[in-house]
């Protein structure tokens, strides 16, 4: 059974201001098969410990570790972390000029998996992911992102989600900017790759909107760069009514 | 009818004390002599992008018109042979509009003719491998014959300092892919003037392909002459550190029913790196029922290079089908490297995948399979070659 384990772990940006500290002593741990939501207002540092976890270079880990199956995972390089199970499915997908879809999906699970996928269940799986998740045949042979929509590149992050079969895959405000259509598509794409594959997933979200379609084991709370409260689903409920303000009101906002 | 004011032909009232600015490509001025020619300043339009004190000699001084060694692949049906300054093709499909091509055509002794006939599909390459490093004026013709068709590649390597005029001549009916490919030793110093003629029905698709060399100008100029003619321009550039490379397209509708699709498409890499594209449409007078698009675009791969892309479309008749244009720059970035690298794809081989996939637009239109083997191999090379630095 595969584990992430993040442990007391700080990390710190450069600003124009100086350096300045985001996470202060994260401590979590996902097994696989798990789902953990972690909520919390803007600013409290949840996307920093998603790009953290993927290794983006403009965060530094001051101390602490991320352990996945006991590997140190912070000084792998971002393409390593991919390699050994990691996944980010990323809030703005950044758009590839040159590179189709069909391009990129086929050299990422080559990368992924040592050797290039088999071409004839390869192509029918991505056809069957595609069709699954209402993306236009067209969309295959389009640049990766290029003039896609919101909710298409979100969907675009989540047919790369079920094609690459990761161990563990956060989700960084994927249902932001979805209507409620999509938001059904995407979650139950990430649903049915989890119940393939029984992957992890560390669902990071602002709102409680789409922990209606994905239901998770575990919500955790984050104010101010650290895990102020955790719990089960019914946490996820008390915020919807409550909101995050009891939160803020016992920490220094800056 | 528009009037001489808002064609702007007349002077303007801005205080530029009687200078009237050239309004259509067509009007600018042409000459075969190189002393109908002021010497190269570096302002004037044409050069105003161009390295010009780089090659002062080929603007201005005496060049060496000497036929050089050719080879050439055997293909039935075509003919490569010097000819005398008084063949009468020389002088059909367009003339100099700057003084480094009038200086080449003033100086060249014999020019290199490249004749197509026959009616059966074949190719040609055509290699200048020996040029040296001495300042040199040359000329070429291409032609094919009426119903002819033919894949010409004109094969560039080795050192030069070269300007030349090279003129393409399409009897009707012909079908001809001309490619040129810089791919030239670091130091050298190409400019280069293509002049087309398109006669009726006729379709030519020509390819420039600039990688190797320190300045490489090649300007393509063709004239859609005949009804129903046809033009595919594409090109594709990969500028290094410190290399300059550049062409202005012109293509001229002068016909009706003609058609022409402009594609260049180039990657920037290292410092000092510079790419020049100006694309010139004009649509004639008698160019009814024309249909044009061009474009440009650029991938910038690092910082400290510039790429400059104009697009110009002149348009004296309505009666069209379409006609447009479009130009891009754009950056690979830290983040499409982190989007790529989270997904498990090596540094080098995001790089890779990009620089192909954008260019491989251009090498999948070629036509000749091992030539696009080659250039596959040739970007590749480019990319490894910049990493090592």
């Amino acid at each position: 059974m595969s584990v992430l384990e993040i442990k007391d772990l700080h990390v710190s940006v450069e600003t124009d201001q100086g350096t300045k500290q985001i996470l202060r002593g994260v401590d979590l741990t996902i097994k696989e098969g798990e789902i953990h939501a972690i909520m919390g207002p803007n600013g409290s540092g949840k996307s920093t410990l998603a790009y953290t976890i993927a290794g983006h270079p403009k965060y530094k880990v001051d101390s602490g570790s991320i352990l996945l199956d006991g590997e140190e995972v912070t000084t792998m390089t971002v393409d390593q972390r991919a390699r050994a199970g990691l996944f980010l499915a990323m809030q703005y997908p950044v758009e590839i000029p040159g590179v189709t879809v069909t391009n990129f999906l086929r050299t990422a699970k080559t990368a992924i998996d040592g050797e290039a996928p088999a071409i004839r269940t390869w192509i029918k799986d991505v056809r069957e992911s595609m069709a699954r998740l209402r993306m236009d045949k067209s969309f295959a042979e389009r640049n990766v992102n290029e003039g896609f929509s919101g909710g298409e590149k979100k969907r675009n992050e989540i047919l790369q989600l079920e094609l690459l079969k990761p161990k563990f895959a956060i989700l960084d405000e994927t249902d932001s900017g979805l209507d409620v259509d999509a938001l059904k598509i995407v979650s139950e794409g990430v649903n049915r790759a989890k119940e393939n594959t029984g992957l992890g997933l560390l669902l990071i979200t602002h709102y409680t909107r789409i922990l209606r379609y994905i239901t998770p084991d575990f919500v955790h709370v984050f104010v101010d760069g650290r895990i102020a409260e955790q719990g089960g689903p019914e946490l996820a409920d008390r915020l919807e009514d409550e909101g995050y303000d009891r939160f803020l009101t016992e920490s220094n906002v800056g | 009818m528009p009037t001489e004011e808002q064609h702007g032909i007349k002077e303007h009232s801005d205080g530029r004390f009687g200078f009237v600015p050239v309004q259509t490509r067509s009007d600018r001025f042409k000459s075969v002599n190189v002393a109908d020619f002021a010497p190269v300043t570096g302002r004037e339009a044409v050069w105003k992008l161009s390295p010009v004190a780089k090659f002062t000699d080929l603007t201005g001084g005496d060049l060496d018109g000497s036929v050089y060694p050719v080879e050439s692949t055997p293909a039935a049906d075509i003919t490569v042979v010097w000819v005398d300054r008084d063949d009468s093709r020389i002088g059909t499909a367009g003339a100099p509009e700057e003084r480094a091509a009038a200086n080449a055509w003033s100086s060249f002794d014999q020019a290199l003719a490249i004749t197509v006939g026959g009616e059966e599909a074949k190719e040609i390459t055509v290699t200048r491998a020996h040029l040296g490093s001495a300042p040199r004026g040359a000329h070429t013709i291409i032609e094919a014959k009426p119903f002819s068709q033919a894949v010409v590649i004109l094969e560039n390597v080795g050192d030069a300092r070269l300007t030349e005029n090279v003129e393409i001549i399409l009897g009707e009916s012909a079908n001809l892919t001309v490619v040129t490919l810089q791919e030239w030793n670091d130091g050298a110093v190409h400019l280069a003037n293509h002049f087309a003629s398109i006669g009726r029905d006729a379709r030519l698709k020509h390819i420039v392909v600039s990688l190797g060399g320190s300045i490489v100008r090649v300007n393509p100029s063709v004239r859609l002459a005949g009804p129903g003619s046809d033009t595919e321009l594409l090109g594709l550039y990969f500028a290094d550190a410190g290399q300059h490379l550049e062409q202005q397209v012109y293509v001229n509708h002068d016909a009706p029913n003609s058609r022409s699709r402009v594609t260049y498409k180039g990657a920037l890499q290292g410092t000092g790196a510079r790419t020049v594209w100006i694309g010139d449409v004009l649509i004639g007078r008698t160019a009814a029922g024309t249909d044009s698009y061009e474009q440009n675009r650029n991938l910038v791969l690092t910082e400290g290079t510039r790429a400059d892309s104009i697009p110009n479309l002149e348009i004296e008749t309505g009666d069209i089908k379409g006609a447009g244009h479009a130009s891009a720059t754009g950056r690979f970035d830290d983040e499409q490297l982190f989007y790529l690298q989270s997904r498990g794809i090596t540094e080098d081989e995001a790089r890779r995948l990009v620089v192909r996939g954008f260019l491989s637009e251009i090498v999948q239109q070629i036509g000749s399979k091992p030539l696009e083997d080659r250039l596959q191999a040739a970007i590749e090379a480019e990319l490894r070659g910049t990493e090592e630095k």
